[in-house]
């Protein structure tokens, strides 16, 4: 690391302008560019990306299709902000290997870039299953990108029947999305609850009676057997009818290019606290990646937005010279169906503590005398104070955990703790 | 940059800040007008306790969490003021998990607010400060 | 229970209109007379037990809040007002003494504004504060007789220990028990700063306030709380307090349920005690017991700060001042029967005493004529209300005057005289925490500079009006001055002509 930042101050020294390359264009790269940038504004930033289009929240494609948002609001940065952050940008090509002997990017159209850095933000792909049939169905879709959406939305009429395989985060999203231009909407999941990935089985009903007011069906603990055109045989025996089929099973971090140069990966590509790959030069941020969960201290893809940002910001910081870790990660989601809001964070072992008041589902867990994970749904207000419990790794003897469980509140601090925080000593990061 | 500090050893616990906040940002000139009949919202909102109270509102960090969590990208920082573009914003409410403070919250309007030292109302200036009634709020760079 | 005597004096008005159920004023009210009902949505108001604070309507953010004297009367009556009958209510209810607070509020004349001043046209041109110097200092103490060289000439400093004052006003004494901790610390920092003194009264100087020593007058009053070498050395100057002008006479009672914590500590009574001043200090019997005391706190102290005795305005005032004056003391304070109190028997407070007015024109008066004026500074208190009524007293032949009330108004107090209830909306006579915190230091402390600061000018500016820029100049001159509406004794008595003579 030391080698690297000196390495870089050389080149900014000599006057020569360092070249970094950012593969892919979702928050990981825009946070790499804005770190980047803090530090060197001279050097040159390539973004090079397989989708055409100027940078985009994905998260927002469901909303889109319900009309919360247009394709220009989507946008997660201004029009000018490539010009503004002197970029240049590759879009609509995709980079299929890497030379790192020639420190080169190989592209689809077989042209070359060279590198002096080089950030992988590929993000992740939808898992297609494999089942029997399923090459059968016409109107299949995954829910990913905005191009995915575009096709799903072209696809429906009022009169279709959907079926959603997966009621995870994506696919009950999907479902929001696209109730009211539908006729009827069926989710299919393997597990016995819905939202399995941040949801008890407490909560996961709560939400799950919410969603079922829109005519929403739910079949659980089932997945599909075989596939026929227009109707899906489940395993449990029952049958469903429909019209359009989405799937929304899971996603799979797109690691191929650091993997085939033998960088290490494990589900995700492996990188350290300064989200460098075992790769010199080489480093990895976003979806495509594991970070450590300080909740549970084992590595994962965390595939969250939040995440991928800031360790796009780590990265590019660190590729720029400057020295940033980021060890503070840890899942979290806000996500919302149908004006339920839920917020959730951290891993959920330990003692628990729950607060089920009218309007509020919460569960707190601790463990080791920390908070490790909380669940929150209806009244999410200042759950990012829970949160900041969780990444500060706060001693739950120092602060007043009676009332924390109560409600999460600065009152909880202590008297200095609160001169610090609210005084005038700002903690952002 | 100055920014809205709270002195715990002042606050009264009155809440005019929170109704002062919600006046300055109404649009209306007349205070009765403006909040009549209407339950508040504030960008501004008071922590009560055993004879210890203090109001929360955004903090402006230098390094915002909400900033980079924020999925559309409608909280930017503008002048070191965080300001929140409710056009752009969907109401996901990743910010509200992010903020250590719990100084933003879900507006009337399917969106989020938080304070944006009123730069972007009719005051100019933060009113919370000039409607303190005991200097508990004060406006000042730190 | 069953009849209700006693109507409320004060009723709340609320204009439905402009109430947006804040809440601010059910919030602030120490006497819980506001509250929210839940299920109409609306505020709603007790006024038998508004005691007329303002804290309310102060606060109100729209200004929906007004209170009004109730208009619930009596049958006219001119010697039966309503006042009178109500007391009677009360005592037959209760058996008790009546207390108030603050000072006589009954319609005694005010010879303040009978008082007019001069100013020079064409003869003896006025001055230009503004441009030209004026002088508002002043030194209190003893003066010498005559100026004393040495062998070769060289003066001798015959000066005996005296104070300095940017301005001719200082902060009347108010307990630390009587009022809070913030209001002590709001005088201190402002008696600092405006280069005046403020007064412990009699509850001792509590130890955070020992920083300002330079600007403090430690009293030792009757019982004696708090009196201890270190408290002596604290101050500027020391004051024996016989008497005080709101209740000449009696002594002071502070219920044991407010000796707590710092009052206990600083007072140096045991906590749920209750501190009882008697009536006379009991080791000062006749006037050489007086001198005894004075001497005794001189040499305790080394000389080095003078002794300020006060008393309140009574019958044989200029007797008594006159005693005072040749008891080795420096400095008279005179205490009207305007005076205000943290609480007296009603019938004390209204009954007892004489104006202050008339009490310094005597003594004044009485002390050149005995030659022996210069032996002592005289201060005066007891209801100056403004710069008009100090420029007056100087002119009657003070020093400097001593101002409690006003400085309380300007802290805050609206004069609802609650006082002795203990819970002071505005954080001044109180010592619940929650309610001494409605008065920020901070705050406080700058609006009393600027009422010193604004009255100050105000006095150059009446001094400029009459030609005269130093305010020696104005002491004791009575022909600044001009009485109307006034018979010839009390003419007579305060020394001035009428207005057209």
């Amino acid at each position: 690391m030391y080698k690297a930042a000196l390495i870089t101050q050389l080149y900014l020294k000599r006057g020569e302008k360092m070249k970094y390359v950012i593969i892919g264009n979702s928050a990981a790269a825009v946070g790499a560019i804005e770190g980047i940038r803090k530090i060197d504004t001279d050097g040159e930033i390539i973004v090079i990306s397989k989708e055409p289009y100027h940078v985009y929240s994905r998260p927002l494609i469901s909303y889109l299709l319900y009309g919360k948002t247009d394709e220009e609001r989507m946008k997660y940065r201004k029009d000018n902000f490539y010009e503004v952050m002197n970029c240049k940008t590759i879009l609509g090509k995709e980079a299929v290997k890497i030379h790192p002997e020639r420190k080169e990017i190989e592209l689809d159209d077989h042209t070359a870039v060279h590198y002096d850095k080089l950030l992988i933000a590929t993000g992740s792909q939808p898992f297609i299953p494999s089942v029997e049939g399923l090459e059968s169905v016409k109107s299949k879709f995954t829910f990913m990108s905005l191009d995915d959406a575009k096709d799903l939305d072209n696809s429906l009429t009022p009169d279709s029947k959907v079926l959603i395989i997966g009621a995870g985060l994506i696919g009950l999203k999907c479902a929001e999305g696209i109730r009211k231009k539908v006729s009827s909407i069926t989710v299919v999941d393997l597990s016995d609850r819905i939202l399995s990935s941040i949801l008890d089985k407490e909560g996961a009903s709560v939400v799950q009676s919410h969603i079922e007011k829109e005519n929403i069906e739910f079949i659980l603990n089932t997945s599909v057997a075989k596939f026929l055109d227009h109707k899906a045989i489940l395993s449990n025996g029952e049958e469903v009818d429909f019209d359009v089929l989405v799937l929304a099973v899971g996603v799979r971090p797109n690691i191929n290019l650091i993997k085939e140069i033998n960088g290490k990966v494990d589900r995700g590509i492996v990188v350290d606290e300064f989200c460098q790959t075992s790769l010199s030069d080489i480093y990895a941020a976003g979806d495509c990646c594991e970070s450590h969960d300080i909740t549970t201290d084992q590595n994962k893809v965390l595939a969250l937005l939040p995440n991928a940002y800031m360790m796009g910001e780590c990265a590019g910081t660190n590729m720029a010279g400057g020295e940033k870790i980021y060890d503070k990660a840890i899942p979290m989601n806000a996500i919302g169906f149908f004006g339920l809001h839920l917020i959730t964070a951290g891993s959920y072992e330990g003692d628990v503590y729950t607060q089920n008041i009218p309007g509020q589902y919460k569960k707190l867990f601790v463990k080791d005398g920390l908070l490790k994970g909380y669940i929150i749904i209806g009244n999410i207000e200042k759950a990012g104070i829970y949160t900041s419990l969780i990444r500060d790794r706060v001693p739950l003897s120092d602060i007043d955990f009676e009332l924390i469980c109560r409600k999460p509140s600065l009152m909880a601090f202590s008297k200095i703790e609160r001169k610090k925080k609210l005084g005038g000593v700002i903690h952002g990061y | 940059m100055k920014k809205v500090y709270v002195n715990e050893e002042w606050c009264l616990g009155c809440h005019l800040c929170e109704y002062y906040c919600a006046f300055a940002n109404s649009n209306e000139r007349d205070m009765a007008k403006a909040l009549k009949n209407v339950s508040i919202h504030p960008r501004i909102q008071l922590e009560e306790g055993n004879n210890i109270n203090f109001a929360v509102s955004c903090r402006h960090c230098d390094d915002p969490l909400c900033v980079k969590g924020c999925i559309t990208g409608a909280l930017s920082i503008h002048d070191g003021v965080i300001t929140a573009d409710t056009n752009k914003c969907v109401g996901c409410y990743t910010c509200i998990l992010c903020c250590p403070y719990g100084a933003i919250s879900p507006s009337d309007h399917g969106v989020i607010q938080k304070c944006e030292l009123c730069t972007n109302n009719i005051k100019g200036t933060p009113y919370c400060v000039q409607g303190c009634p005991n200097n508990a709020i004060v406006f000042e760079e730190r | 229970m069953g009849v209700n005597y006693l109507y409320p004096e004060y009723e709340v008005v609320r204009n439905m209109d402009r109430c947006i159920n804040c809440r601010v004023c059910e919030r602030q009210c120490a006497n819980e007379v506001h509250s929210y009902d839940e299920e109409r949505k609306i505020m709603c108001s007790d006024d038998a037990l508004c005691v007329n604070c303002h804290r309310c309507v102060s606060l109100c953010p729209t200004r929906a809040l007004k209170i009004v004297k109730s208009d619930h009367t009596f049958k006219e009556n001119a010697n039966w007002s309503g006042r009178s009958i109500s007391e009677i209510y009360k005592q037959a209810e209760s058996g008790g003494v009546l207390l108030s607070s603050m000072g006589n509020p009954n319609s005694f004349p005010v010879y303040f504004d009978k008082i007019l001043i001069n100013a020079s046209q064409v003869t003896n041109p006025s001055i230009d504060p503004l441009r030209e110097p004026m002088e508002t200092k002043v030194f209190l103490g003893s003066k010498p007789n005559k100026i004393e060289r040495d062998k070769d000439g060289k003066l001798v400093n015959n000066l005996s220990a005296g104070v300095e004052l940017a301005m001719p006003i200082m902060f009347s004494a108010m307990s630390y028990g009587s009022i809070s901790y913030n209001a002590h610390e709001s005088l201190a920092r402002a008696a600092q700063e405006a280069g005046i003194l403020y007064n412990t009264g009699e509850g001792g100087l509590h130890k955070d306030f020992y920083q300002y020593g330079k600007h403090t007058i430690v009293q030792v009053a009757s019982g004696r709380f708090g009196v201890h070498k270190d408290y002596l050395e604290a101050g500027a100057a020391i004051e024996i307090k016989m008497g005080q002008g709101a209740k000449p006479g009696i002594g002071g009672h502070l219920p044991g349920a407010k000796i707590v914590g710092d009052i206990s500590k600083t007072r140096m009574v045991p906590e749920g005690s209750d501190a009882i001043s008697p009536a006379p200090h009991h080791d000062i019997y006749s006037i050489e017991d007086l001198r005894q005391l004075v001497y005794s706190l001189k040499e305790a102290t080394d000389y080095k700060k003078p002794v300020i005795v006060k008393i309140a305005a009574v019958h044989n005032v200029a007797a008594i001042a006159s005693g005072i004056a040749r008891s080795g003391a420096d400095i008279i304070a005179i205490d009207g029967f305007r005076g205000g109190t943290g609480a007296a028997p009603t019938r004390i407070r209204d009954n007892v005493g004489i104006p202050i007015e008339l009490a310094l024109a005597s003594v004044d008066q009485r002390l050149r004529d005995e030659g022996i004026r210069d032996n002592v500074s005289i201060v005066v208190g007891g209801s100056i209300r403004n710069s008009g009524d100090i420029v007056k007293a100087i002119a009657l032949g003070a020093d400097a005057v001593y101002i409690g009330t006003a400085a309380l108004i300007a802290l805050g107090c609206h004069l609802c005289r609650s006082c002795h209830s203990g819970k002071c909306n505005w954080g001044i006579a109180t010592q619940k925490p929650e309610l001494v915190k409605r008065l920020n230091p901070n705050i406080g402390y700058k609006r009393l500079i600027n009422l010193v600061k604004a009255w100050n000018h105000e006095i150059k500016e009446m001094m400029g009006g009459m030609g005269i820029n130093s305010i020696e100049s104005l002491k004791g001159n009575r022909l600044m001055l001009r009485g109307v509406g006034l018979n010839e004794k009390e003419l007579q008595i305060l020394g001035i002509k009428h207005a057209g003579e």
